[in-house]
């Protein structure tokens, strides 16, 4: 029998990424070190060829304390910020860093995706190239590391403008530099198509 | 009868079919089924939906498994620039979107998951064509027959229908299905390549015929009768051997477009039709057979002398006169008005060993020719499955 139902098959395919290093589309790392009480999956980074992009992915806090995730860092882009996309009272979706970080319940799944919360790149100058895989360490306030590997997808949408200075949020490592330079409307994350 | 107790008949059925209520009497399942909400739908009509493919394996699904009713094949162009280290990368990214949308898994960056819930069976096949080679730079390790075929006297060859660099070919038993993987993997593959043609095919339903019955074409015959089968037959299928060791469990798909002239076969008499076939239009027998598995009998004659298959009837000039003369058909119909016919599919270790001496034969005699005109032919190496933990074409690029 070749035909098997759907939900065999997708458990099959969420057990495989779960334990692939190779890049099918997830990855998770419970850390050698035990360190990483996140299992992340879904990873995945829109391509682009500078500047802004974004990483999304499925975090799934496997622990009984709340873990909050305050910083990422990634070799492909100098400044790393965790944001959330809010609409604002004209109606216009706009991006800004997420207060406090990410917060996961005991227990608890959060997706980041396009139009909600992500993890925000800046100052990409190395094309992130469609299927080039994106590191991305996710920091906890206890001081562990979740490494996640992302693969590069062709994506349009995310253009949510970008709001750098919030109420009370003015600090200068919240304020992206680089080359979004001082414009407070730079559309997220990037609009340039990416290179083959 | 009166309205009533048709009701109770129709009712009664969908009763059984359901496993609810069989075995009460036609009255109380009236009672019950007139008090009682109607069953719930899904669990009857989704099976066809959630039914899937396996992708991982020594073979790329879509060749030896059952051809399902609708299939899209998009060629692309390679863009200038795009070389080995590139193709890896769409390789990647195909692989990941593949093996999630056949298993009914939203791919990464899918946004529209609601339409990758029911595969339906759907199959997503990859090929190489000459180009894909030469971009990455190893067309030495490319199959010698990985050129376009011979050209055929019969052939009207147009562009807009042939060559490609690379080739998908999806399949399902849904057109949602096949639409949305369409779309997920060119999106997936634009900044890679370009659509150079897109043709869509279909059979039968599922569940209008038997599994495994032979299909029929726009011209009423049954289409692939004595069809090779990759599991009886797997080396004329799949490349073996110790040449080109990367192939191994690859094969050919050749994808010619045979157009029909639907108007001028309207013309003619059953009896003229079958005798251009050599075969009945019924039940697909030869005309010297009582039943479709029969084999042909090229030498039996009338009471006239004259042979009772014609001596340009498709069936003779067709048949195999070595025992390599032999490739797997996967056709598809194609209604693309005011132009129908036949996506003639097919799979091959070597196409110039066991396709091109059929061809040469049919383009030198065949009264089909008349009715049917090759306008779009391409040639694609198909790489091996992908195993757990590789991409696509892995044994050729990495």
């Amino acid at each position: 029998m070749r035909q098997q139902v759907a939900a065999a098959g997708v458990v099959a395919v969420l057990a495989l990424a779960g334990c692939s290093q190779s890049g099918s589309g997830s990855a998770s790392n419970p850390s050698p070190s035990g360190g990483c009480p996140l299992t992340i999956s879904d990873a995945w980074v829109k391509a682009v060829d500078s500047g802004m992009t974004a990483a999304f992915g499925t975090l799934k806090n496997t622990t009984d304390q709340t873990v909050t995730i305050d910083s990422a860092t990634s070799p492909a882009a100098p400044m790393l910020e965790l944001h959330e996309v809010v609409t604002g009272t004209d109606g216009a979706a706009t991006m800004q860093p997420k207060a406090g970080g990410f917060v996961l319940d005991p227990g608890t799944t959060t997706t980041l995706a396009p139009g909600g919360e992500h993890v925000m790149f800046m100052g990409v100058s190395t094309p992130i190239k469609v299927g080039d895989e994106v590191t991305v360490s996710l920091h906890t306030t206890a001081g562990a590391e979740c490494t996640m590997t992302a693969p590069a997808r062709t994506f349009t949408g995310g253009n949510e403008t970008y709001a750098p200075s919030m109420p009370g949020m003015d600090s200068p490592s919240q304020s992206p530099m680089g080359d979004m330079g001082s414009s407070s409307q730079s559309p997220m994350p990037g609009m340039d198509m990416p290179t083959p | 009868m009166t309205e009533p107790s048709r009701r109770t008949v129709l009712t009664a059925g969908l009763a059984a079919v359901t496993g609810v209520g069989a075995a009460l009497g036609g009255r109380a399942v009236w009672d019950a089924t007139v008090a009682a909400p109607p069953p719930d739908p899904p669990e009857l009509t989704g099976a066809v939906g959630r039914a899937t493919v396996a992708f991982r394996g020594e073979r790329q699904p879509g060749v030896g498994t059952p051809a399902p009713a609708f299939v899209t094949i998009v060629a692309f162009d390679l863009h200038p620039g795009v070389d080995r280290e590139a193709l890896i990368r769409l390789m990647r990214v195909w692989t990941a979107d593949i093996e999630r949308l056949m298993a009914g898994t939203p791919p990464l960056a899918d946004q529209t998951g609601e339409l990758t819930a029911l595969p339906a069976s759907l199959t997503a096949t990859v090929g190489y064509g000459p180009g894909f080679f030469t971009a990455a730079a190893l067309a030495d390790r490319a199959p010698a027959w990985a050129v376009p075929l011979p050209a055929f006297a019969i052939d009207r060859l147009e562009d807009r229908w042939s060559g490609g660099d690379l080739v998908l070919q999806v399949c399902a038993d849904d057109q949602l299905a096949v639409a949305h993987a369409v779309r997920v993997l060119s999106v997936g593959a634009s900044t890679f390549a370009t659509a150079r043609w897109t043709q869509r095919g279909f059979r039968h339903a599922p569940g209008v015929t038997a599994p495994g019955a032979t299909m029929r074409n726009l011209l009423g015959q049954l289409d692939g009768t004595h069809n090779v089968q990759p599991d009886v037959d797997p080396d004329l299928v799949w490349h073996t051997g110790p040449d080109n060791g990367w192939f191994a469990g690859g094969t050919s798909m050749v994808v010619r477009r045979i157009q029909m002239n639907l108007d001028t076969w309207d013309v003619l008499d059953r009896g003229s039709r079958e005798a251009a076939m050599g075969r009945r239009l019924a039940d697909g027998a030869p005309l010297t057979g009582s039943k479709e598995t029969d084999l042909p009998d090229l030498e039996a004659r009338d009471d006239r002398g004259f042979t009772v298959i014609g001596p340009a009837a498709h069936v003779r000039r067709a048949t195999a006169t070595t025992p390599r003369e032999r490739f797997m058909r996967r056709p598809f119909n194609y209604l693309d008005p005011p132009t129908a016919g036949l996506l003639f599919i097919t799979f091959q270790a070597d196409p110039v060993a066991q396709l091109v001496p059929v061809q040469q034969r049919l383009a030198d005699a065949d009264l089909l020719n008349i009715w049917t005109t090759p306008v779009g032919s391409a040639v694609f190496a198909v790489p091996p499955g992908a195993r757990a933990g590789e991409y696509l074409g892995q044994g050729l690029l990495a």
